[in-house]
């Protein structure tokens, strides 16, 4: 399976899913330069972490109209599977792939730590390789990772079991304690309502060697390569 | 020589614009010789940057000299943008640590930023990839609420910058002192990783090759910034705020991708930041360095904005931008790449054989100095060194003579004030505003003894810290100074890795004053002393003086940048205890040295006695111990004790880790002789303390080494409270109270803050 993972000018996380792909999970990835309007065959469609274009207005913002998103956004639209990490997620949210949006955290200061998240639904095709309620730790580095949207539409998404990941505290309770930048009822992660775009602040590429403190990110991949490939 | 005559609209050269320039009278009259005439409005800024303290170490030069700078393994020395050491492999580590302290002083934020970006720029110029940021950093009371927004806005200054850039910030340290008040350090450094062979010098080479700007465009900001850096801080300094420069670490990090593609692609063959001093300072040391001359067109630089002079454009700080000299017929190549990130490249020069620096504006010549004589005929200075009578009264009063409190009756009290202590307390608060985890190598980060990032396709690692101990230094400058590279090699070898080398970032006042310029002189001899005996060389750094407002002076802060090598990555310690019933044991003294330790400064608010001795062979025999346990897999963790003793180290090992604390027995009772102060909060240097499933072993590698290695307590995992008998009743606490007074006590002090206090709401540095 080919991972085509995005390079923004500003991108500085690409490297990292790049390696998670070809060295941990031993797939191909391939990067997409933003100007090119081509995705060169990638099954799987990845948004990494970083500042896109620097970012100094909100986060994303300009990232939408570059070229290659017009392509991203077709493979979307067509069903081919696309994740954002951190960046990513706040890109998707600015393009329209996902609903919500991410604001500043709710302390006004950029948050580096290990995060718990907990599973809320392992039947996607980013999650199938987990449990439901299965607790992981995954580490975030974000400024502007608080989730926010409209009542109607957060009770949709857990309504529609489009909540992925929620933050949890060791116990996994969901608790304002655990929550890292205030997002709207501990939300980390959530995917469209095709089941096939997938947008989380949290970094599961940074969770992929026993080396570094986490294997919990593997799954992630996983997941997607036995739905994609089945 | 040609003809160079006043441009039309320049200031006259009077000995009035000459002084404002930072020039003495010898130093003008020594321009004036060189040239053989009076200097333009345009040479005179030229020089007065140049020859400015921060570009021309002029009072530090004869003293750096006698610093080793040599190993087989150094494949570069000081010199150049950074320092390079070979690892093996084929690869290469560069680093370098430099301050910005003047900038961060009058506009914290802005002055942070551009000091990461400034060291970032050194060492991806050097052909490497940064792979890891560290700070050093030192402020006033946290008691003080200009103090708090100094440190607010250094610490997001530091975390903007190196977040967007995507270079995990993965150690360092934080000291709060009265000393730092008005003049806070910010030191910043840079570790990146290279291919031994992709390694360039700042070297122009080659007549006839053309000589272009590229990055950002050059604007009006940071002129003279370097000569700001050369002066005390004093009431006017917060009127030289547009003297700081602006960052853009977009920018930056385009500028860095764009770079290592230009070494890569042998288009060119040197390059160096614009940083200090800008395009002045990188074209004339370029070619000094290459022993060639250059002409520069300053018509030909890409502007922000027409109708700049010459003198601006050469002054100019403008961040974000590099020189580099091309291979001649490789400029388009150079453009593509450039062009590929957004940014501008242009040829504003080339490398001539006539032996000048020339400046023109279009055909007229408007600076043109001969030879490298510009770089060369800077003047050295060896100023009157003496040693401060009060210092030396306050080294030779005994620290015992300070009677204890009624409330150190329970040594739990004072432990509980120590770790409470700001430079002792957790600093999550800081470091949590930093990605330390990006680009996936962070194997141990911040929070513990030394930061570890894994090398890809090898089974190494490296370590980097940074240390020193400004009131040791401050006591006894030449003792002060053999401990900061001590204790940062100590903290090193706590992770399992070999120390290898040093960067240096010397922090001082004014040296024209005869006591500074002891504590100067003293402080590196005695860090030559330390990296002789401990086999670490000198491969650069940062000279930073003038240090000092009408407050008075900084501490004397030589601040240690430490790189080490570990040979196998899975060995990489970290500093709590990990497992229960694993014997605690004591490599070292026991010792019990209080002088200028942070419980007198905590405590007892004050800062005497002699600090703690530094017998190098001791430092030696530590060190090799720990490293050989940790190399046979003996170690479960292994921590440095340093600020505020015994007590203190034993209870971050037990609670730095809020996810996996741990209790610890202790006992130090057979210790008669000394007090129980002594004995918990002295801070005898060469000492680490280790957790192992194996004591037996590692005392006999130990006794190898003829190292001390006491077994001094265990490891009680399920334990919810640390004890230590000591010979006169015991010290016991809940782990709950030493917690939260080490990991509450910085986020407590910082919720004062008002959240949208502005620079103008607080007072001003003269006023303070």
């Amino acid at each position: 399976m080919k991972f085509g993972i995005v390079t923004f000018p500003g991108s500085n996380c690409d490297y990292d899913a790049y390696h998670a792909v070809t060295e941990v999970l031993g797939e191909e990835a391939v990067y997409l330069w933003h100007k090119d309007h081509d995705l060169q065959g990638s099954d799987v469609v990845i948004l990494p972490g970083g500042f896109s274009y620097g970012d100094y207005l909100r986060a994303g913002a300009i990232a939408r109209f570059s070229p290659i998103m017009q392509e991203v956004t077709a493979h979307a639209r067509s069903g081919g599977p696309v994740v954002g990490f951190c960046n990513g997620f706040q890109i998707l949210c600015e393009a329209g792939l996902l609903p919500g949006a991410l604001l500043r955290n709710a302390h006004l200061q950029f948050v580096s730590a290990w995060t718990r998240l907990r599973v809320e639904n392992a039947d996607t095709m980013f999650t199938n390789l987990y449990e439901r309620g299965e607790l992981l730790r995954v580490p975030i580095a974000h400024g502007d990772g608080r989730f926010v949207a409209t009542e109607e539409v957060l009770d949709e998404l857990e309504g529609e079991g489009r909540v992925i990941f929620r933050y949890a505290d060791a116990s996994g309770n969901i608790s304002a304690d655990a929550n890292p930048n205030g997002s709207e009822r501990n939300i980390a992660a959530i995917i469209n309502e095709g089941g096939n775009v997938l947008g989380m602040m949290p970094h599961p590429e940074r969770a992929c060697s026993p080396l570094l403190g986490s294997t919990d990110g593997i799954r992630l991949f996983e997941s997607i390569l036995s739905r994609v490939a089945a | 020589m040609s003809q160079v005559s006043p441009r039309q609209g320049d200031p006259v050269i009077t000995p009035a614009l000459v002084g404002e320039h930072g020039l003495t009278t010898g130093e003008y009259d020594r321009l004036v010789a060189m040239l053989g005439r009076e200097p333009t409005f345009t040479e005179l800024g030229i020089v007065s940057a140049l020859w400015s303290e921060h570009c021309s170490y002029k009072h530090s030069r004869p003293v750096l000299k006698n610093l080793p700078t040599t190993a087989p393994y150094v494949l570069q020395g000081p010199g150049e943008n950074a320092g390079v050491i070979s690892i093996g492999d084929g690869l290469a580590v560069a680093f370098k640590i430099e301050s910005h302290n003047h900038p961060s002083a009058v506009e914290p934020y802005q002055g942070a930023a551009t000091g990461v970006g400034g060291i970032l720029r050194d060492v991806f110029t050097m052909g490497a990839r940064p792979i890891a940021m560290l700070n050093s950093l030192r402020f006033g009371s946290l008691d003080d609420a200009r103090v708090r927004y100094l440190f607010a806005g250094v610490v997001k200054g530091i975390g903007d910058y190196g977040n967007c850039v995507g270079i995990p910030t993965v150690a360092g340290e934080i000291v709060f002192d009265r000393p730092y008040g008005t003049n806070p350090l910010v030191n910043a450094m840079c570790v990146g990783l290279m291919h031994e062979s992709d390694l360039i010098r700042a070297k122009a080479q080659g007549v006839g090759n053309p000589i272009m700007a590229v990055g950002a465009r050059t604007g009006r900001d940071g002129i003279h910034g370097a000569s700001f850096a050369s002066e005390d801080l004093s009431a006017a300094s917060d009127a030289k705020r547009p003297r700081i420069q602006v960052g853009d670490p977009f920018t930056e990090k385009l500028l860095l991708e764009a770079s290592l593609e230009l070494i890569k692609s042998g288009s060119i063959v040197a390059i160096q930041d614009m940083g200090a001093a800008g395009l002045t300072s990188s074209s004339a040391e370029m070619a000094e360095r290459g022993d060639v001359g250059v002409t520069i067109d300053v018509t030909k630089v890409p502007t922000r904005e027409s109708g700049m002079t010459p003198y601006e454009i050469l002054l100019s700080e403008s961040q974000e931008r590099m020189l580099v000299v091309a291979k001649k017929g490789h400029e388009d190549a150079v453009r593509d790449i450039l062009t590929k990130w957004d940014l501008t490249a242009a040829v504003i020069g080339e490398v001539i054989a006539e032996p000048v620096y020339r400046v023109t504006e279009g055909t007229k010549i408007v600076a043109e100095f001969p030879g490298s004589r510009l770089v060369t005929d800077c003047p050295a200075y060896s100023p009157e060194a003496l040693e401060s009578p009060d210092v030396r009264a306050l080294r030779d009063i005994d620290p015992l003579t300070i009677a204890e409190l009624p409330e150190e009756a329970d040594p739990a009290w004072t432990l509980e004030r120590l770790l409470a202590a700001p430079t002792i307390a957790s600093k999550a608060w800081a470091y949590r505003q930093y990605d330390s985890t990006v680009r996936t190598n962070t194997v141990v980060g911040p929070g513990g003894d030394a930061a570890v990032l894994r090398v890809r396709g090898t089974n190494k690692g490296i370590a980097v810290k940074t240390d020193c101990n400004g009131r040791y230094v401050y006591l006894d400058p030449r003792v002060g100074g053999r401990i900061a590279v001590a204790e940062a090699a100590r903290n090193v070898a706590c992770t399992g890795a070999r120390p290898m080398a040093i960067t240096n970032c010397l922090n001082f006042g004014n040296p024209t004053r005869p006591e500074v310029f002891y504590q100067f002189r003293e402080a590196v001899a005695g860090m030559g002393e330390a990296c002789r005996a401990l086999g670490t060389p000198v491969t650069g750094g940062n000279v930073s003086l003038y240090n000092e407002s009408p407050a008075g002076a900084v501490y004397p802060t030589p601040v240690i940048g430490m790189v080490g090598i570990i040979d196998d990555i899975s060995r990489a310690t970290c500093s709590t205890f990990q497992q229960d019933g694993d014997a605690i044991l004591l490599i070292g003294d026991p010792g019990g040295e209080l002088g200028g330790s942070e419980y007198l400064a905590t405590i007892h608010d004050t800062v005497l006695g002699r600090p703690p001795s530094c017998d190098l062979d001791h430092e030696r025999a530590t060190i090799d111990t720990v490293l050989d346990a940790i190399g046979e897999g003996l170690i479960t963790s292994a921590h440095d004790c340093s600020d505020g003793g015994l007590a203190v180290a034993v209870a971050e090992c037990c609670i730095a880790n809020r996810d996996a604390q741990a209790g610890a027995e202790i006992d130090l009772s057979d210790n008669a002789g000394r007090s129980n102060r002594e004995l918990l909060f002295g801070e005898t240097q060469a000492r680490i303390i280790v957790s192992t499933p194996n004591p037996e072993r590692v005392s006999q590698i130990a006794a190898r080494h003829h190292a001390p290695a006491e077994r001094i307590g265990v490891v009680r995992a399920a334990s919810d409270k640390l004890e230590i008998k000591l010979p006169r009743g015991a010290l016991r606490a809940p782990l709950s109270r030493l917690s939260a007074a080490y990991h509450n006590a910085i986020p407590t002090i910082m919720a004062r803050t008002p959240e949208h206090a502005t620079f103008d709401e607080l007072a001003p540095v003269a006023a303070h």
